[in-house]
């Protein structure tokens, strides 16, 4: 099909593709352009290992980030979202609060391009915020590294996810029971295992789903 | 010819810069081509501004984060490789441990910085950290669109079910994170902080709201996370403060 009789969606995923193999092969040039540049090569064994230390879990976590964030973003949100990365703790989190607040549903043209429109201002901005940030490095530093401010930044995710998580409770009562009351149960009971939770998403998302199905079978949720 | 290291070099820095440009562009790119789709289909520009400008109050804070783990690893590494992998794909969360494993395998670490990495040192710690988040990158232009017609097709059949799968989809992703929060609480007082601060954050969202409905206050709506989420960073230092007091 020609790209001028493409639709919306057709075109972005077309647009999408493109965009994702060329930054792809642009990261992949940061490490090139270094090597050669200075004539300076990893050393394999190194290499291998913080490789091997690292690849299976972000791998793994990678991929059920694709599964769970690509229908929440829509195409053009994820195209874009996993180019400019810091998904969980901002890209999924500003898409979801743009959706409700102009009650747009994901899946939907509306929400379609509303979540394209976040995930793309929100890109604009963080990108924009750490080249101030970087060129007022040194008289920043100081402040942001401070002791007395280290518990607040510390503290980021669950001031993050307090804030989000009762506004969402608050519109989905009863499909989130389930998926709170085992997820608490589970961390409390195997603290080691929070460290790793966003392996948990889509674990949470299946209890979510499952105990959604049932109430909507039984005629709970209308 | 053999150019002298830096982990600040400019070539660094003018590599770096190269790529961001790319991303904005790529961001401005999807970001014009949504808002012609949304005229399109009839959506208010209000609307999109009120969309626009949520986005992007919503963004400072957790940007500033960004730049913290940012700083937090120009310590070692320099200013560009940290810039590029937390703006890029990245997150803080990830590029920390790749740095840190990288670093050890080479037998140093992220927080000794009374010794200079070498070139061969640094390209070793740049390939870990750009090879491991990759399935990010690869994934999403393959199954991406078959992801989503597979959730198109579900909706189809039964639209309340779709969007009921919708929001169990959102409050899967919200619960591991609220689940996430309790997961320090065995070790005492000390443990039970996040869990406080998350409290903190959701009264002052409870207050935003009963403000907004009583007073009509609509402009709350928009800054509504962000008040929360500062009010709570801002109140976790007492909180830090006062649980450490308890403690001793």
């Amino acid at each position: 099909m020609k790209l001028r009789e493409m639709d919306y969606m057709d075109s972005t995923h077309f647009w999408g593709r493109i965009w994702m193999v060329g930054m792809g092969l642009m990261l992949l040039m940061f490490p090139v352009a270094t090597c050669v540049y200075f004539n300076a090569w990893p050393q394999a064994t190194p290499l291998l290992q913080g490789l091997l230390a690292i690849v299976p879990m972000y791998w793994t976590v990678g991929a059920i980030e694709v599964v769970t964030y690509v229908p929440m973003l829509g195409a053009g949100g994820s195209y874009l979202g996993f180019i400019t990365g810091n998904l969980t703790n901002l890209k999924v989190p500003c898409t979801i609060t743009a959706l409700n607040k102009v009650e747009a549903k994901p899946g939907t043209p509306e929400g379609e391009v509303v979540a394209t429109i976040a995930v793309a201002v929100s890109s604009i901005v963080t990108t924009l915020v750490i080249f101030i940030g970087v060129l007022l490095i040194v008289p920043l530093t100081p402040i942001l590294d401070s002791p007395a401010l280290k518990p607040a930044f510390d503290q980021i995710l669950p001031a993050l996810f307090g804030g989000l998580g009762i506004a969402l409770i608050g519109r989905n009562l009863k499909v989130s029971i389930a998926p709170i009351v085992s997820m608490i149960i589970l961390f409390v009971s195997v603290p080691s295992l929070a460290p790793k939770g966003a392996i948990f998403v889509p674990v949470a998302a299946v209890i979510a789903i499952a105990a959604a199905r049932i109430m909507y079978k039984k005629g709970w949720l209308k | 010819m053999n150019h002298e290291f830096s982990v600040n070099s400019p070539f660094l820095y003018a590599v770096t810069a190269i790529i961001l440009i790319l991303v904005m562009a790529q961001a401005t790119f999807f970001l014009v081509r949504a808002w012609r789709q949304a005229r399109k289909l009839g959506i208010d520009t209000s609307k999109l501004k009120s969309v626009v400008k949520s986005s992007a109050i919503f963004t400072i804070v957790p940007a500033f984060s960004i730049l913290i783990g940012v700083i937090a690893l120009s310590k070692k590494l320099g200013i560009p490789l940290p810039w590029l992998r937390l703006s890029v794909v990245g997150a803080i969360t990830y590029e920390t441990p790749a740095a840190a494993a990288a670093a050890s395998a080479l037998g140093t670490s992220i927080g000794d910085t009374s010794t200079l990495l070498t070139a061969s040192q640094f390209t070793t710690i740049a390939w870990v950290m750009t090879l491991g988040i990759m399935a990010s990158v690869i994934l999403p232009p393959i199954i991406g669109r078959g992801l989503l017609n597979g959730v198109g097709t579900l909706e189809k059949r039964d639209k309340r079910w779709g969007e009921i799968l919708m929001s169990a989809l959102f409050m899967g992703m919200i619960s591991a994170f609220l689940g996430m929060i309790f997961g320090k609480v065995n070790m005492g007082l000390e443990g039970w902080i996040p869990v406080f601060v998350m409290l903190a954050s959701m009264v002052i969202m409870l207050l935003c709201a009963v403000l907004m409905k009583k007073f009509k206050l609509k402009w709350i709506e928009d800054y509504a996370l962000p008040i929360s989420m500062i009010g709570a960073m801002a109140l976790s230092i007492p909180i830090t403060n006062a649980v450490n007091a308890a403690i001793g």
